[in-house]
């Protein structure tokens, strides 16, 4: 089996006397979709904050390609990005000018073709001179994703990237996740609360609440498991089975 | 320090001020106002024969070093601010950038500002009121210099406040500055001041720049004595501040609040 992208042991944060993330161990190996799924509060948004060295774990370990990303902070943020729907972009910069900074901070070669490539992919070329306050909720998305392939990542930590879209919108973004996985092969940490949307787009998920991982596997494995018709009954038993 | 990443920063701010009314207003109109008032009671003070005949040199320059080191105070604090209202801190913070690069554009952004104040305000100076900042030749460089360090370092102390408290302290970015120019001797010397506030004075770098440019202009003399102990007292002041920034960023850190300040 090829080595664990990102490969988290016994990680655990406490804020006080409040345990946010208790002792978790997971793996996440080449070209995977993972969901990390739970409600909210569950310690996902904190997990992910520790995997990009925003919030400093209290124990455990994480290694990124193998690499502890304390040691080797910058060699490993560069290939790695992350994109959620709740961080803004400057809104008072151009959506040209926004990728441009994002790609000198990665020091990203042939920039201006770089940025063509992706507008056109993204659909986008036609926002590039326009200030990134007046896009619509769809086309930030789209901004949003844009910067976060911007340095060719090989792992994407995505957190709940169509929350607040459109059934449309969030399901031609979902299309272009799926695109851009298969045609770039980048690993990706996806959270979501969107259950159908997990089962559309993840290979594999993983799930935490009150910051333990209660269960993990393939999505039909654990719709089969709890004997369930779905991802969004799967959800609410294990929610709602550890709430009893 | 990768370059690319601080020009990043620098290049990203840069964009912001070509648009900005309000950033344009904060280089080129608000020093400009405050040089109109300090000009017009200066030329009213010589007018009228107080504080002989070099209270329009004194005043005026005091106001223009007083203006760039507010300027480079604020630049620093403002910049970090920037991310924090436009909720861009996580997409800056996840990217290479370190802490040290992303203080080193904060400083080029203020010396980006201070140019443009420094040439703005020395232009108005000059045709308004015959006011040649660069009559003393370069010894008044050093102070500049110095205090531009000050100025930069207490940007850091203000930020790393913010960092700490959140948003509820940003009226530090605008006005920390105020705090200390009772204790400057900015605009009369340090004998004016009661013993306490002597006291205190004499601790900060700003007190020993304005002592000097005083020297200089009274007496021509350069006094290195005091431009010594501005570069001490700045050198403590930037040791001390920067210790405190990086220990405000590992506790933000470790409780989480980066993400918190917007």
């Amino acid at each position: 089996m090829a080595k664990p992208i990102i490969q988290v042991t016994n990680l655990t944060k406490r804020f006080g006397n409040f345990t946010a993330v208790d002792k978790i161990s997971f793996s996440v190996y080449p070209g995977e979709i993972v969901g990390f799924l739970g409600p909210n509060g569950a310690g996902k948004t904190t997990t992910i904050q520790m995997l990009l060295d925003l919030v400093t774990p209290t124990s455990g370990n994480i290694r990124l390609f193998g690499k502890d990303i304390k040691k080797h902070r910058e060699e490993v943020l560069n290939r790695i990005n992350f994109s959620s729907a709740y961080v803004a972009m400057p809104y008072n910069l151009k959506v040209g000018e926004n990728l441009a900074t994002f790609g000198r901070l990665y020091g990203v070669p042939n920039l201006k073709q770089k940025i063509s490539e992706l507008a056109d992919f993204f659909d986008i070329s036609n926002m590039l001179p326009k200030m990134t306050g007046s896009l619509s909720s769809g086309q930030a998305t789209r901004m949003n994703l844009a910067k976060a392939l911007i340095n060719d990542p090989e792992l994407l930590l995505l957190d709940e990237p169509t929350a607040s879209l459109d059934p449309d919108v969030a399901d031609k973004t979902r299309k272009l996740l799926l695109q851009i996985q298969k045609e770039r092969g980048v690993t990706v940490l996806y959270t979501s609360h969107n259950m159908a949307e997990i089962e559309e787009i993840c290979n594999r998920v993983v799930f935490i609440n009150r910051g333990k991982i209660t269960d993990s596997g393939t999505p039909k494995e654990l719709v089969k498991k709890y004997g369930h018709k779905d991802m969004n009954e799967v959800f609410l038993t294990i929610v709602r089975g550890q709430e009893e | 320090m990768k370059i690319h990443r601080i020009t990043a920063i620098l290049i990203r701010h840069l964009y912001l001020y070509q648009r900005s009314v309000p950033r344009l207003m904060d280089i080129f109109f608000w020093p400009v106002t405050e040089l109109l008032v300090w000009g017009f009671l200066s030329a009213y003070l010589e007018k009228a024969g107080f504080g002989g005949a070099n209270v329009v040199t004194i005043l005026l320059g005091a106001l223009i070093f007083w203006d760039l080191f507010s300027q480079s105070q604020r630049a620093v604090s403002v910049v970090f601010l920037e991310d924090v209202w436009e909720r861009n801190l996580l997409n800056i913070f996840v990217t290479p950038l370190k802490v040290s690069e992303f203080l080193v554009s904060t400083v080029l952004i203020g010396l980006v500002r201070i140019i443009l104040v420094g040439i703005t305000i020395g232009i108005f100076a000059f045709f308004l009121y015959q006011f040649n900042l660069f009559v003393f030749g370069f010894s008044l460089i050093p102070f500049v210099l110095s205090l531009l360090l000050f100025g930069w370092a207490i940007g850091l102390f203000a930020t790393a406040i913010i960092l700490r408290f959140g948003t509820s302290a940003q009226v530090l970015a605008f006005g920390f500055t105020f705090l200390l120019q009772p204790f400057s001797a900015v605009f009369y010397p340090v004998s004016a001041l009661p013993q306490w506030a002597k006291n205190i004075s004499y601790f900060l770098p700003t007190t020993h720049v304005f002592e000097g440019m005083r020297q200089v202009i009274n007496t021509g003399t350069f006094p290195w004595g005091t431009l010594l102990a501005s570069f001490g007292t700045n050198l403590v002041f930037i040791i001390l501040i920067l210790w405190f920034f990086y220990a405000m960023f590992a506790d933000v850190k470790e409780k989480g609040r980066l993400m918190k300040l917007d």
